[in-house]
Formats: structure tokens, C-alpha cells, sequence
């Protein structure tokens, strides 16, 4: 083939890949708008205000995933009406949680030439108090029951070719004195008795106690994840369970609500949600079937909020957290609940 | 990403000898078309991996932790992948089938991409990925070198391992830019990395010599002093499984490969010199997705004055040197000096480390090696290399648990330093200066 050949084939190539990569991009760039244009039958969301302070009627505050101009908008519903109309606030967030009257909104930010993730700490107007840089993509949040602690996980991964390792990051925050503490793995962490620190150490799903000074949490290190229970104050972490994930403290500090890896289910969809009995540290399957990825909320001393993938992102369902009962939907189109009030 | 794994390039002995009749400053045509097969398909590779984290996190809700267990298994497999592929092209003088073929089989994984939906179907459509760098991995370098006159080898490969990294360095940031056109159009960047891909081998179909003439002086230059003076070649081995495993009692390829495995054993992989970067240094959370741009940057801009260096004053003393500034990197994350400015010297030195080492390793060994077995010769290195450098990860991972960080850090610079005095020891003083003009 002549030079002259090569570069005509070279050119028409060219401009048959260009199409195909142009009309792949169109096609996206289609549907994505869609998302921006409500749904038919989907909730009623309209702008208003939201307020994470305590007080007032009950309700639930969460990331509102229904298409239409407020889609991943912090929206609340009255608790007793969660299917009802939806009030959205304008501030976007990708994981949220809140409790008296501090909210912790972990949101994507624009760049110039890459997107970024910020933590922002929100007064109970949902105005901002601080903001952090995160390293990775956000998965976690929680507030303490007295609104002073604050904590979040990102996924930090794939820095090599074909990059196939991830882990992950846990902060906390004080939110009284804005001390950071970046990493959990900067905390003496005790497995079985003895102090440990590798390399391969994540931790994940920070759950608070009320006394401001304990917390509970995912410790994975040697492909095996622990509970382990932190001491704010001494900065440790001790193991005490094996097989828990993204764990959730009962409003009285009695039982954990987590995710366990069920031996034998598919290795995509390998959780059910577990109770474990902190006295006993007995463990009580609950009757959700499916497999949940998601860290619960507690709705109030006996039942249990979580997500699950549905047609409009996921969809919020409750279920006794006593093993009895049935999953019940809560509402349609959204994630990441707290409830307030 | 930009490291270890170099991508090949075919070469013509046509372009050997313009290189060496002309103008010195010439770069072969063929090294120009591989560097660009590399900066296109780097274009194509860094797309995915760039939006894969954030494609099983939000696109498809799976949680990718623990995918990562399976990387020693594709680490060993895709170091098989490699020798045959060396053994491959050498037969017959295929350099250039199988860099296609491997290459190819990364463009079809695009595609598949799409259609894969769970972990274990993406960790096999990556596995596939992996192999077809595995395999076009050693024949390009082969081209590479034989296209280019000994002399300027170190520079042919700095030209190519720059343009490679520019490539990797533009791959994210096309990814972003059609992110923000269409959020969430993983489906997108999927394709548009197919078409780009797709282009790479074309350019490599239409602009890459496929045939290179084994006979003659074309494969190993005749000039005074060329390294391979040094390699009893001139029997021209038949390229089989067992010629090729005998390159090892070849006295240069056995201490070449022993010293970058040698080396390769004291080399902490880029996770961990990122992680260290955070624990001691203090670099800031926000700034950790970008540190791997920091090697990238200063790889990208020390290949060619540091390939050039190697084939002025040796391309031995350039790859120590190059493990020197590591050692310098190591020491800097050891003293956990909280200054501003030590995170990109580190990065500067982590970079400039892989441009004194990565191409300029080949261009050494290309020396050493006859041109039947370029392939293979280079494919063995490079393989001793990498497995050593898994070894070193896993047992600094071991060291880090064990030990804490800083004693494992610190182990590994008296590791590095020891081997260095090792390799250095191993070079022989009868061998030749590597390509002295």
C-alpha cells in the first residue's frame, strides 16, 4: 500500500470511528437529560425548607433520587406520610445523614479538568459550617446522637493498570474543637487481644454511641471484616465480632444492625442484614431476603431503614430488627435516610 | 499504570539504518508510529481505568473491596502471558502479528465492558484486557530496538515511554470531558475507548513494518562498541522455547535479568510510595487521586533526556542511578519532614526513577540479546522484573503489618541499597560500554 493509501484508509477509519464515538456520546448526553424531566407517576417534589433541627414533627430527611429537576436533592417527607409530597432544599448530596441539627453532606464537586468530593459539615438551616476534600468516592456518613461527631467513608481505588484493588478511607470529625482525624488506620487498632497494623487495614460504616466517646465499625484487614468498638477519646479500636459490615447502633446502644456475608449466596449479592446482641453477641437474621449493601438506619428502638436498588436509583424499605415481620417499602426514589424530629 | 509494563513497537532494519546513516538526532519512522500506537491506546486504557472505580461504586452499586485479591493470580498469569508472547513473535519473526493480536484483544475488551454486569464477568473482561498487554508487551520493544540504531536505542525508548505516558496522562481527562457532557455515560467512555483503541491498531496495521530482515548487521549494528560485542550471538540461534531459555547462559542477559530482579525485589509498588507519601509526608486527602499524575508528569518529561544520557555516558549506570533517585525517595518518606515542597520532590524523584529505568532497561538488554530472540530476551527480563517487584509488594505488605510502616520503609531502602551494591557488583568489567558513539 502506498503512503498516499494508507492515510485515505486512515481517514475514513477515522471518520467511521468518530461517528460511532459521537453518536455513543449523543445517545448519553440524551439520557441523561431524561433523568432532568419528571417522571410519569414518580413523587411530587417542590422547593421549600428543609431543617435538620430537632423539635418539630417527625420526618425523614434523604437523598431525593426521583427524575426531575430536584434528583439528588436533600428532600424531606413527614414520617407518617413517606410516600406523601416531597419538599426538596436545593443542596445536592451523593451519601447524607443527620442528627440534631448536624447534617453531614458528602457531594461531588466540579473542577476544570476532573471532579472532585467534598464533605460538608451543615447547621441544622443546611448551611454550611465546614468542608473537606475527600480522596475518593463517597459511600458512608454519620452524625453522632448529639450532633458533635461526625464520620464518613470514601472508596479510594484503582491506581494501577486495569487498576482492579480498591480500599477505603474513614474519617472523623469533631465538630466542636474541627479536629480531623483523616484516617481510622492513624487510630491503635487491637484484633483478638493483639495490636495490629497493616497495610491492607480499611475501615468502613461508623456508627455512633450517645455518650460522644464510643463508636462501632467495619475493621478489614487479611480478607476477614471485624466489629470493632473505638474509643474516641483513647483513639483505639478493639475487635469484638467477625463478619460485620456497615454496622448500626440501636438508639439504646444495645444491638448493632449490620450486614453479614451469608456463606453459599452469589459473590454479587452476598449480604443479608443481621442483629447482633451486644450482651449476648448472639446473632438474629432478620427477615429481609434480599441482599442488602447498604448501612441501616434505625427508624426508632425496633425497626430498621435501609435501601435497595429500584427503577429510579433505590428505593427506601423498613423491616423489624428483631428477625420477626416482613420488608415493607418505605418510599420509592431515594437513599441515605435520617430520621429527624 | 505507566510503569512496569512497557508497550511494543515493531521496527524495521530499514529504519536501523537511516537512524544510522542520517542525522544522529533522527528517530526511526517505526519508533514514531509505536509511539504512537501507545500514546493512542494509553489514551484508549487510561478511559476505563480512570471511571472503573466510579462505574462499580455508582453505575452499577456493587462494592468493589476485595476485588483486589485476584490481582496476584492475573500478576502470575499475565507474567506467562508475557513470555509467550516474546516466544510468539520471535518465531518466525512475528513481532508485529502479535503486538496486533495483543493489542486487538485490549480493543475488543472495551466493548465487552459493556455487557459485563458483575464483578467476576468485569474481573474476566480485565483479565483479557491484561493478557493482550501481556502479549504485545515484548514484541513492540523488540521493534523498538531493532528499528533503532544501538547507539540511540536509550533515546528511541525514552521518545517512546514519553509519548506512552502522555497518553496516559490524557486518557482521564477525555474520560471527564465526556462525563460531563452525558452524567453517567459510562457507556460512553466504554465506546469512545473502543474507538480509540481501534484506531491504535490501525495505526499500527498501516504504519509498522512488518517484516524485519534477521539477517545481517541491521538486528546487531556492527558499530565499534555496540553492546552487543558482548553477546555470543553470532551462532544465530534458532528462536525455540529452549534458545530462548538459554539466553540465560548468555554471561550479559543473565546478569541483566538477574539485576533487575535483583532490583525488582527492593521496588514498593506505586500504591504503597502513595499511601507513604500520605502517612509520612502529610499530603492531604484531596490531592491523593492526582499523586499518580505526579510520577506520570516527571516520567513523561525526564524519558528522552534521560534516555538520551543512557546512550551517552551507559545505560547501566543510568538504570543504577535511576534506583539511586528511588532510594532518595525513600530516604525523603523516611524522614516524614512535613514540608511542602517534599511530596513533589519525592514525586519528581518516583517519576524520574521510572524514566531512568523502565525504557532504558530494554535498551540495555536489547544490547545483549540477539535479534532472532529479541523478543523473548526482552520478555524474560521484563518478567523476572515484574515478578520480583510482586514479591517485593507482598512481602513490604508483610513488613507493614509486622512492622508498622517506617520500619518496612526503612527496610526497604537498606533492601534497595544492598541490592544496588549487588547489581552493581554483578557488572562485569569486560562487558562493553553500552553504545558509546
Amino acid at each position: 500500500m502506498t503512503l498516499r493509501n494508507k492515510i485515505l484508509v486512515l481517514v475514513a477509519a477515522l471518520a467511521v470511528l468518530a461517528g460511532v464515538a459521537t453518536a455513543s456520546l449523543l445517545h448519553a448526553a440524551g439520557r441523561a437529560d431524561k433523568k432532568n424531566q419528571i417522571q410519569a407517576g414518580g413523587p411530587h417534589v417542590s422547593t421549600g425548607t428543609v431543617s435538620l433541627a430537632s423539635g418539630s414533627e417527625r420526618r425523614i430527611v434523604f437523598r431525593n433520587m426521583a427524575w426531575g429537576p430536584h434528583r439528588d436533592e436533600l428532600a424531606t417527607v413527614a414520617a407518617t406520610a413517606p410516600a406523601g409530597p416531597r419538599t426538596a432544599s436545593g443542596v445536592k448530596c451523593l451519601r447524607f445523614y443527620a442528627a440534631a441539627g448536624t447534617g453531614i453532606c458528602l457531594q461531588a464537586e466540579r473542577g476544570a479538568v476532573t471532579d472532585s468530593y467534598r464533605a460538608v459539615v451543615l447547621d441544622a438551616g443546611l448551611k454550611e459550617r465546614a468542608h473537606y476534600g475527600l480522596p475518593g468516592i463517597p459511600t458512608r456518613a454519620r452524625v453522632s446522637p448529639s450532633g458533635r461527631w461526625v464520620a464518613w467513608t470514601v472508596f479510594v481505588g484503582g491506581d494501577s493498570y486495569a487498576g482492579t484493588n480498591f480500599s477505603t478511607r474513614t474519617a472523623v470529625l469533631d465538630t466542636r474543637t474541627g479536629r480531623l482525624t483523616s484516617s481510622l488506620e492513624d487510630f491503635t487498632a487491637t484484633l483478638d487481644g493483639k495490636e495490629h497494623h497493616a497495610a491492607d487495614t480499611n475501615f468502613w460504616g461508623v456508627t455512633f454511641a450517645a455518650d460522644d466517646r464510643h463508636f462501632y465499625a467495619t475493621m478489614a484487614t487479611g480478607g476477614h471484616t471485624y466489629l470493632v468498638r473505638g474509643d474516641l477519646a483513647a483513639r483505639t479500636v478493639t475487635s469484638l465480632h467477625t463478619n460485620v459490615e456497615c454496622p448500626s447502633l440501636s438508639p439504646d446502644g444495645t444491638r448493632i444492625v449490620y450486614k453479614k456475608r451469608v456463606l453459599g449466596l452469589p459473590a454479587d449479592a452476598p449480604w443479608r442484614l443481621y442483629a447482633l446482641d451486644l450482651a449476648t453477641m448472639r446473632e438474629t437474621a432478620l427477615a429481609e431476603p434480599r441482599s442488602v449493601d447498604d448501612q441501616a438506619v434505625w427508624q426508632d428502638g425496633n425497626t430498621v431503614a435501609y435501601a435497595l436498588a429500584g427503577d429510579y436509583g433505590t428505593d427506601l424499605y423498613t423491616v423489624p430488627a428483631d428477625g420477626t415481620g416482613k420488608p415493607r417499602r418505605l418510599l420509592t426514589a431515594g437513599l441515605a435516610p435520617a430520621y429527624l424530629g | 499504570m505507566y510503569v512496569a509494563d512497557s508497550r511494543g513497537t515493531p521496527a524495521a532494519a530499514t529504519d536501523a539504518a537511516r537512524a544510522r546513516s542520517g542525522r544522529r538526532s533522527a528517530i526511526a519512522p517505526t519508533v514514531f508510529a509505536l509511539g504512537t500506537v501507545s500514546l493512542i491506546t494509553d489514551v484508549s486504557s487510561e478511559m476505563v481505568t480512570a471511571v472503573l472505580p466510579l462505574y462499580l461504586v455508582t453505575g452499577l452499586g456493587l462494592s468493589p473491596l476485595g476485588f483486589g485479591l485476584l490481582d496476584g493470580v492475573y500478576n502470575g498469569f499475565s507474567a506467562l502471558v508475557r513470555l509467550v508472547g516474546g516466544h510468539l513473535a520471535d518465531r518466525g519473526g512475528r513481532h508485529k502479528a502479535v503486538a496486533v493480536l495483543g493489542y486487538g484483544l485490549s480493543a475488543l475488551c472495551k466493548p465487552l465492558l459493556l455487557l459485563a454486569s458483575s464483578l467476576p464477568m468485569i474481573g474476566a473482561v480485565l483479565a483479557a484486557d491484561r493478557t493482550g498487554k501481556g502479549l504485545r508487551t515484548a514484541p513492540r520493544d523488540a521493534l523498538i530496538s531493532l528499528a533503532s540504531a544501538p547507539e540511540a536505542r536509550g533515546r528511541a525508548f525514552g521518545v517512546h515511554r514519553a509519548m506512552d505516558t502522555a497518553g496516559a496522562m490524557l486518557g482521564p481527562l477525555t474520560a471527564f470531558l465526556i462525563l460531563r457532557q452525558a452524567a453517567e455515560g459510562y457507556d460512553a467512555v466504554f465506546t469512545v475507548s473502543f474507538c480509540v483503541a481501534a484506531l491504535g491498531v490501525l495505526v499500527l496495521l498501516l504504519f509498522v513494518p512488518s517484516r524485519i530482515p534477521l539477517a545481517g548487521p541491521a538486528g546487531r549494528a556492527p558499530t565499534a562498541g555496540t553492546p552487543s560485542a558482548g553477546a555470543p550471538a553470532e551462532a544465530a540461534p534458532h528462536p525455540s522455547l529452549k534458545a530462548a531459555l538459554a539466553l540465560l547462559h548468555v554471561r550479559p542477559v543473565r546478569q541483566l535479568t538477574l539485576a533487575a530482579l535483583l532490583l525488582g525485589l527492593a521496588t514498593v509498588s506505586d500504591s504503597f510510595v502513595y499511601l507513604l507519601l500520605q502517612h509520612r509526608l502529610g499530603v492531604p486527602d484531596r490531592w491523593f487521586a492526582l499523586l499518580p499524575l505526579g510520577t506520570a508528569a516527571a516520567f513523561l518529561l525526564l524519558a528522552v533526556p534521560l534516555g538520551r544520557l543512557a546512550d551517552k555516558v551507559g545505560r547501566w549506570q543510568v538504570f543504577l542511578g535511576g534506583h539511586a533517585a528511588l532510594l532518595l525517595a525513600y530516604v525523603l518518606l523516611l524522614t516524614g519532614w512535613q514540608s511542602p515542597a517534599l511530596p513533589f520532590l519525592t514525586l519528581a524523584l518516583h517519576g524520574g526513577f521510572y524514566a531512568a529505568t523502565d525504557g532504558v532497561l530494554m535498551a540495555a538488554a536489547a544490547g545483549s540479546v540477539p535479534a532472532e530472540l529479541r523478543s523473548s530476551g526482552l520478555a524474560l527480563i521484563q518478567t523476572g522484573q515484574a515478578l520480583a517487584r510482586f514479591a517485593c509488594s507482598i512481602a513490604f505488605g508483610a513488613a507493614w503489618t509486622a512492622w508498622g510502616d517506617r520500619t518496612a520503609l526503612g527496610t526497604a531502602a537498606t533492601v534497595l541499597t544492598a541490592c544496588a551494591v549487588g547489581a552493581f557488583l554483578l557488572r562485569p568489567s569486560n562487558s562493553p560500554k553500552e553504545a558509546r558513539p
